[in-house]
């Protein structure tokens, strides 16, 4: 069965989807990965996520690795022959246990085609989202080779492929919510333009729960309205941003993405771990995130979101911007590199060499995510007038770790109310 | 995200430089940004124009920048645990440039896979050619703000009339 439609039956018979990033360099390891996934205790999909050689193209790094016994941070995918990739999945996926491919890359061609030898059919990424965080990649070169992943993944897969777009995750963290809507969307109508029709689109869990069911309430009407002939689905990532360093903190912060999901009525849930402000993690703390994630989703009570009759400010800027967008020209994927390089879309912090890179965004007292510099943005007559506000050095870490805090804070302070 | 006292290697005549933009870079493996982009905000705070070259720069596009703007100081920062065996590789590189020799180059960050730098590699990077190395963790910041400060003070920006 297709990725996305085991996910959506899941949702009808009222399961999250769980999912961790998960990615070991030798087959054996990477299916004993794949084997915990699946027998958690929770409703789960298996991820394959790939090394940083690989995403960059590196293969000779990765022989070099694999030849000295360094261990890689991740399946190296187009290095393994497709049989060894086969039999690794052999028994293990399945239709009621898809697996996805996870990599980060700008120039993924020889990642979709090893992908597609080995019998695999799902995966993730996009032009821009893939392409403006990572590295220098010019973005009309990003925007050419997705064109050509989809063709690939159209023509060579077994069964019809899917792909999630990783616009909704854009930097991790401070990019304001209708921005990570926006791009989520318009990389989805580029696969949809490029023949995908089974399509995820992703957001990332922000600071504020007001504001996220806000934009998870514009990201599926906008999907809607945009994209009514496409199977889609929204999946949510929890917390994206430097995470709690404290095992409790960190918890929470996933249970609450868990209610965020199931709440905005979301399908799916990319997990995070204990381990994640320290390292990489392990299986065991993988299938502990995925089951906490689980239990906490199946005491949460999806109800609809109180509909505001225009949609709300994050409806109204997402909206303001994927208009702009489109019209900038009927080809999605060219309509993007335009719109870039006006200014229409910008993203804060972001210093690859195609992002104006004028806009700014803090953390409001409510803890909402706001503009702070709309730089060259269409918004000016959606978003409140104010001054703009300049953002120091000090200002960014205070942003950057406000969630960390706020965590670790009331996980601290429970432990010593239990001490006493 | 993060520079901490380091141990300094005395080869550059920091009082002597010229003023010029501060280059921000990551190393070619290095996809992450929020390090970088921390770095440019301390490093315009005290007065300087900062290139940054973002994440996943090459070694060639490194050495190419820095030998056409003559930067006042070369701030490389990496948290993805390749930036020892990188670092060493880049400035060799750099330092092997007649006209970049006299320029203040610094390293900081997750430097290994680990976490805390040893001695070892400490002295490595220094004499590779670094002018300072600085771990990760609080203290950094500040240790590294003041390695700025005692460069020849910038001369004030010109306010741009509006």
């Amino acid at each position: 069965m297709n990725f996305g439609d085991f996910v959506r039956r899941c949702h009808r018979a009222g399961k999250l989807v769980v999912q961790p990033r998960m990615g070991m360099s030798s087959p054996a390891r990477m299916r004993a990965g794949l084997l915990a996934t699946k027998n958690a205790n929770a409703t789960t999909v298996g991820t394959i996520t790939l090394d940083s050689f690989t995403r960059n193209g590196d293969l000779a790094s990765v022989e070099r690795a694999l030849r000295d016994g360094v261990g890689l941070n991740g399946y190296p995918i187009v290095h393994y022959d497709p049989d060894v990739t086969r039999a690794m999945l052999d028994g293990v996926m399945a239709a009621d246990f898809p697996v996805q491919v996870r990599h980060g890359s700008a120039r993924p061609l020889p990642i979709m085609k090893a992908l597609a030898a080995a019998g695999l059919h799902a995966t993730e990424g996009g032009p821009v989202s893939y392409c403006l965080p990572y590295g220098r990649t010019p973005l009309a070169e990003s925007v050419r080779n997705w064109a050509a992943c989809c063709a690939v993944l159209r023509d060579s897969v077994e069964g019809e492929p899917h792909v999630e777009t990783f616009g909704g995750c854009m930097m991790g963290q401070l990019c304001p919510p209708s921005q990570l809507v926006a791009l989520s969307v318009l990389e989805a109508m580029f696969f949809y333009q490029h023949g995908m029709r089974s399509i995820s689109v992703s957001y990332a869990q922000q600071t504020s729960v007001a504001q996220d069911l806000e934009a998870l309430a514009a990201l599926r009407r906008l999907c809607a309205q945009l994209l009514p002939h496409a199977r889609w689905h929204v999946v949510v990532y929890a917390y994206m941003g430097l995470y709690p360093r404290t095992p409790a903190g960190a918890m929470t912060l996933l249970g609450k993405a868990a209610e965020l999901a199931v709440r905005s009525g979301s399908e799916r849930l990319i997990v995070k771990t204990v381990a994640e402000a320290h390292r990489i993690p392990t299986i065991e703390e993988n299938v502990s995130a995925l089951e906490h994630a689980a239990a906490v989703a199946g005491g949460t009570v999806a109800h609809a979101p109180a509909r505001e009759p225009d949609g709300g400010q994050v409806y109204a800027e997402a909206y303001t911007l994927v208009e702009a967008v489109l019209n900038c020209g009927s080809d999605i994927g060219a309509a993007l590199s335009t719109a870039f390089r006006r200014g229409l879309l910008d993203v804060p912090y972001c210093v690859h060499p195609d992002n104006a890179g004028r806009t700014r965004s803090f953390i409001d007292t409510d803890g909402r995510l706001q503009w702070a510099d709309i730089g060259s943005l269409p918004l000016s007559g959606v978003v409140g007038r104010r001054r703009s506000r300049s953002v120091t050095a000090a200002d960014l870490m205070e942003a950057l770790s406000h969630i960390q805090r706020v965590f670790d804070a009331e996980a601290l302070e429970q432990a010593n109310r239990r001490a006493l | 995200m993060s520079l901490l006292p380091g141990k300094a290697a005395g080869r550059t005549d920091i009082a002597r430089c010229r003023r010029g933009p501060v280059i921000v870079s990551s190393v070619a493996s290095d996809a992450h940004t929020w390090n970088l982009v921390y770095l440019q905000l301390v490093i315009e705070e005290l007065g300087y124009e900062v290139v940054n070259l973002g994440p996943c720069v090459p070694d060639d596009l490194l050495v190419q920048e820095c030998r056409a703007r003559l930067p006042a100081m070369v701030v490389i920062s990496s948290v993805n645990g390749h930036g020892y065996q990188e670092g060493l590789r880049v400035v060799q590189r750099l330092r092997a440039c007649p006209e970049l020799r006299g320029i203040p180059m610094v390293i900081g960050g997750k430097l290994g896979i680990t976490g805390g730098e040893s001695s070892g590699h400490i002295d490595d990077l220094l004499s590779a050619g670094f002018d300072a190395v600085f771990d990760d963790g609080t203290a950094g910041i500040a240790s590294f703000r003041r390695l700025l400060t005692a460069l020849s003070p910038p001369e004030p920006m010109l306010e741009v009339a509006s």
